[in-house]
This record gives C-alpha cells, sequence and structure tokens, in this order.
C-alpha cells in the first residue's frame, strides 16, 4: 500500500521557494529519507501533505486518500515531529503530551511513560525552562505516543545529543518494525545512509532523485585528495577539481580499483577518500540531469 | 472540548488580572459615591451645564447626584473601557497567537478540524467575557449594599447587558480580524476598541457625526438613555450583532481556508 503519494504537487507562495511538480511516493514499511539543504522546500513539502499548507496544483494523498478531503482520519494515523518543536509556554512537559493526546480522543498515557522513560524526559518541568533538545524530546513522545501508521520527521535529531539520537533511532526502528512507515527528512546525509532504505533528494523545490538509498549511494561520487602531486591524472577523469599548496582535490565516482591502481603510480605521500558534501552530491546529481536532458 | 479547556486555561492570569482590575475600579467609584454625594448636587449641576462636554458623556441627562445615574457613567467609563480591551485583547490574539508564538504546528496536525478548533476558541473567548461580566455584577451589587444604596434592578440589569453585548461584539469583530494577521495583534486590538469609543464621543457631540451611533457598539451602551428610558435600543444593538457575526464568519471562512505558518 501506497502511504505517502504526491502528483506534479505545487506550491508557491510569496517571496519563499515553494515546491514544484513534486512527485513523491513513499510505501507501506518504507523507511524513506528527504535530503535537501535548508530552504530546499521540505518543510514545505511536509506542510503541505499534512494540510496546513494548500497546495497551488498538483495532489497530495496520504494512505490513498486526498488530504483536502479526509484531513482527520489522516492525522489520526500520523505521527508529525515539526522542526521547530514549539509548545504552549506555561503548559508542564506532562500536561502538553496529555493535551496531544486528548486532542486524538485516545489515552496514551502508558505508551508516554515508557517513552519519557526512554528519553529522560522530566515531565513535571515547564515548557519555557526546556532547552531545544529537550522540546525535541516532547515531540518526539507527541508524535509516538499514539502508535500512528506513519511517521513524518522534520529534522528529529537537531538538538539532540547524540545518546538520544541513538535512543531516538532505535525507538524509530523498533516502530518500523512493527510496520510503521517512516519519512525522514533531515540535511544531515549520514544519518539518511545509516536508517533509511530509500530517499529522495530536494533541490531548490524540486525533486532531483529518488531511488534506494544504496543505489544513491552507489552512483555517489567520493572527494579524493591526493598529498605530493598538483593535477589530476586523466584517465580518472575528476570533477570540481581543487588544487592546494602540495595536493589536489577532486571528485571521482569511478571504480575504486581504476583509482587505486592510478594512485600507485602516482608521486604522493598521503591520501585520503572522504564522502563528498551534500552540496557536491546535489552537483552530481545536476550534472546526471544536465547530461540526460 | 480539549481546546476549549486549553484556551481557558491559558488565558486564565490575564482574566485573573482584568477581572480583578475592572472589578476593583468600579467598586471604588461607588464606594466613594457617599461621600461626594453630599457635595453632589452642585457637582451635579456643573456637569450637567457644560453643554457639549455634557452631552459626550451623557450627563446631560442623568443626574450625578443619584447613585445609578454616577453608576451609569461610571460604568460607562470602567467597564466600558476596561471591558471592551480585554474583549479586544482576546478576540485578537485567539487565532493570531498560535502563528505568533509558533505552536500553529502543533495544534493543526492533530486530527481535529480547524472548524472544530475555531469553535472552540470562540466559545473560550465568550464563556471568558461572560464570567467576567458576571463577577463583575456580583461585587457591583453588594458595593451597593455596602453603601446602602439600593440597586435600581431593572436599569442595572439592562446596563450591564449592554456592556456584555458590546464586549461580545467587539471580540467577534476582533475575532474576524485575528484570522488575518500573525503578528502585532495587541495594537490592532486596543486600537479597535479605543475608536469605537472616540467614535460615541464624537456621535454625541456633533450632531453630523450622528451616523457613528450606527456603528460603534458605545452608542447601545449610553448609560443616560438606558436609565431615561429603561430600555435597550434594539435597533443598535441588532447592528452590533449583525456586525458580531460578520466578524465570526469572516474569521472561519478565511482561517479553515487558511495556510498555516510556521
Amino acid at each position: 500500500m501506497t502511504v505517502i503519494e504526491t502528483k506534479a504537487l505545487t506550491k508557491s507562495y510569496g517571496k519563499a521557494r515553494g515546491i514544484v511538480n513534486l512527485d513523491l511516493k513513499v510505501e507501506e514499511g518504507d523507511f524513506f529519507g528527504f535530503i535537501g539543504p535548508n530552504g530546499a522546500g521540505k518543510s514545505t513539502t511536509i506542510r503541505t501533505l499534512l494540510g496546513m499548507l494548500s497546495p497551488t496544483s498538483g495532489t497530495a494523498e496520504l494512505f490513498g486518500k486526498d488530504i483536502s478531503g479526509h484531513k482527520k482520519e489522516i492525522l489520526s494515523e500520523v505521527g508529525y515531529m515539526p522542526s521547530e518543536a514549539m509548545f504552549y509556554n506555561g503548559m508542564k512537559v506532562g500536561e502538553v503530551i496529555a493535551f496531544s493526546a486528548r486532542m486524538r480522543k485516545k489515552d496514551c498515557s502508558k505508551e508516554a511513560k515508557q517513552l519519557c522513560e526512554r528519553l529522560a524526559l522530566d515531565t513535571g518541568k515547564r515548557i519555557e525552562e526546556l532547552s531545544l533538545g529537550n522540546r525535541k524530546k516532547v515531540a518526539i513522545v507527541c508524535a509516538m505516543q499514539h502508535n500512528p501508521r506513519l511517521y513524518i520527521l522534520d529534522e528529529p535529531t537537531s538538538g539532540l545529543d547524540p545518546l538520544m539520537q541513538k535512543e531516538f533511532f532505535d525507538l524509530l526502528k523498533e516502530r518500523h518494525e512493527r510496520g510503521a512507515a517512516i519519512f525522514l527528512s533531515s540535511h544531515v546525509l549520514s544519518e539518511i545512509q545509516q536508517h533509511c532504505s530509500k530517499a529522495a533528494i530536494i533541490k531548490e523545490g524540486r525533486l532531483i532523485a529518488l531511488d534506494r538509498v544504496e543505489n544513491l549511494s552507489r552512483t555517489n561520487a567520493r572527494r579524493v585528495t591526493f598529498h605530493g602531486v598538483d593535477s589530476v591524472p586523466e584517465q580518472l577523469g575528476g570533477k570540481s577539481v581543487e588544487v592546494l599548496a602540495d595536493s589536489v582535490s577532486f571528485l571521482y565516482s569511478g571504480d575504486l580499483k581504476t583509482l587505486l591502481n592510478c594512485a600507485a603510480q602516482l608521486p604522493i605521500y598521503d591520501m585520503t577518500i572522504t564522502e563528498p558534501s551534500l552540496e557536491e552530491i546535489f552537483l552530481h546529481y545536476y550534472e546526471k540531469e544536465g547530461e540526460e536532458a | 472540548m480539549t481546546v476549549y479547556l486549553k484556551e481557558l486555561k491559558q488565558d486564565m492570569k490575564a482574566w485573573e488580572i482584568w477581572t480583578v482590575a475592572i472589578t476593583f475600579m468600579l467598586v471604588l467609584c461607588v464606594l466613594i459615591f457617599p461621600e461626594m454625594k453630599n457635595e453632589m448636587d452642585d457637582v451635579s449641576n456643573l456637569f450637567s451645564n457644560m453643554g457639549g462636554f455634557s452631552a459626550a458623556f451623557g450627563m446631560d441627562q442623568v443626574s450625578f447626584g443619584e447613585i445609578m445615574g454616577f453608576y451609569g457613567i461610571e460604568c460607562g467609563n470602567v467597564l466600558g473601557i476596561g471591558g471592551s480591551f480585554f474583549a479586544a485583547l482576546l478576540g485578537i490574539s485567539v487565532l493570531a497567537k498560535e502563528e505568533k508564538e509558533r505552536t500553529a504546528e502543533f495544534l493543526y496536525t492533530h486530527p481535529v478540524s480547524r472548524s472544530s478548533i475555531l469553535t472552540q476558541k470562540l466559545f473560550a473567548v465568550l464563556t471568558e467575557i461572560v464570567a467576567m461580566n458576571v463577577v463583575i455584577a456580583v461585587a457591583a451589587v453588594l458595593s451597593f449594599l455596602a453603601v446602602g444604596e439600593e440597586v435600581a434592578v431593572r436599569e442595572f440589569v439592562l446596563l450591564h447587558i449592554a456592556y456584555l453585548i458590546l464586549q461580545i461584539e467587539i471580540s467577534g469583530i476582533c475575532f474576524g480580524i485575528s484570522a488575518f494577521i500573525r503578528r502585532g495583534s495587541i495594537g490592532i486590538g486596543l486600537g479597535i476598541a479605543l475608536a469605537f469609543y472616540f467614535m460615541n464621543i464624537v456621535a454625541n457631540i456633533s450632531e453630523s457625526a450622528e451616523f457613528l451611533r450606527y456603528i460603534t457598539p458605545f452608542a447601545y451602551t449610553e448609560a443616560s438613555d438606558i436609565i431615561s428610558k429603561s430600555e435597550l435600543d434594539m435597533k443598535l444593538i441588532g447592528i452590533g450583532a449583525l456586525l458580531f457575526a460578520v466578524g465570526v464568519c469572516v474569521g472561519f471562512v478565511h482561517y479553515t481556508k487558511k495556510d498555516i505558518a510556521a
């Protein structure tokens, strides 16, 4: 079953960029990553999916139903974690969590208690006393306590310390194993690579790739730096070459063996192979798009 | 019901402060009445002979030396200004605050329709206004008794009903505006209440500006009219009810379709 499907979804508003002709498809059981830099349109996409924004054109369906006509049914099956995680000042953590459960007409107290324990969240604290990380924890509990079928998470890990990030992904994995679909938006590539099975890349409001993560990674280039030479051997066909004092760095997307053989014949004294930055990957995809066009 | 209770709880502190402040001012005025009463005959004559100024505050028709006349005028200033400010603040911020404080994303992604949330918010505003007016009226009656003055029940009730309607009308108009704004709500709310108040004063002073009486809700709270005629001007109240309905409808229609900002 398809849990999220958008067809030519477009949202343009004011000066903000919005999204253009987005075709997304998330299936049941997917752990889906949604990658893009800040301002690419990730949050706009999510807000349109959840019915906060109405699309300029195109359609957005969750569980096979259009959001505009079935908002209540859809939202009762969704756990959403907004990127900002803002709640009502003056309320206690426990009150916010209970409020969220009452809005869903569900008794989630047992689940909420377990989640708070695992996340080490003090329910007696007031919202205005919380750090960003602790507000994020409140958002996690509110998104998870009703055991939804679909999790929509907008940059969930920003502000969480590494231990909590691990606990959070453990929780997500458990939910995923029990059959929930997960839609995770992030600008942290490693997060997506580590946890997601499929991913889509968005830039400037347009979808530039959607595939299984291993396929996306396979086509991913690596940034290679040779120390001791000042040019890239021709047979490597490096892109976006940067020449520094005693080194040369370039994007390489070919076979690893060719690279190593070539390196062995060069007068280098050191070399590094790293994941290219997210921007470079976008560049890579743009170039690919250009070739195909 | 959940959003309704949340609103009441959130507004509790502000409600207490406004209710205590208005009640205190009103009761204080009543308590100083006996002391002023003796000197009032002269003052009353003076007040009723100041032409336009007297008319502006309705002092040409009621006696400042009698408790109901005195109370009506004082009421007009304390309850009229205080109550309308509070109602305006409630109405203008009830929708806008979710976006202003960035809680909209949390609230509107629950499986509750926007129209249900709006209905609950509107009822919370109305509840707070009614509750405040009940407290104020009870305190006023007690203060009458404390100074040994008799309450002219009909006039008293009509006066307080008129002020209640005024506050509800203003809250409805502000509710409608609240659907359109995201910040700076307080200034707009107070501005509207203040504008209505001055419209009434201008309408009382100048005959060419009398048409303003049909716009401002303060026109049907005129103590001088209510006390001297012992009835409410249903025509003006009807216009007020219409403005309230328009405000609420516009708010619902716009907000249920609106793009919610983060």
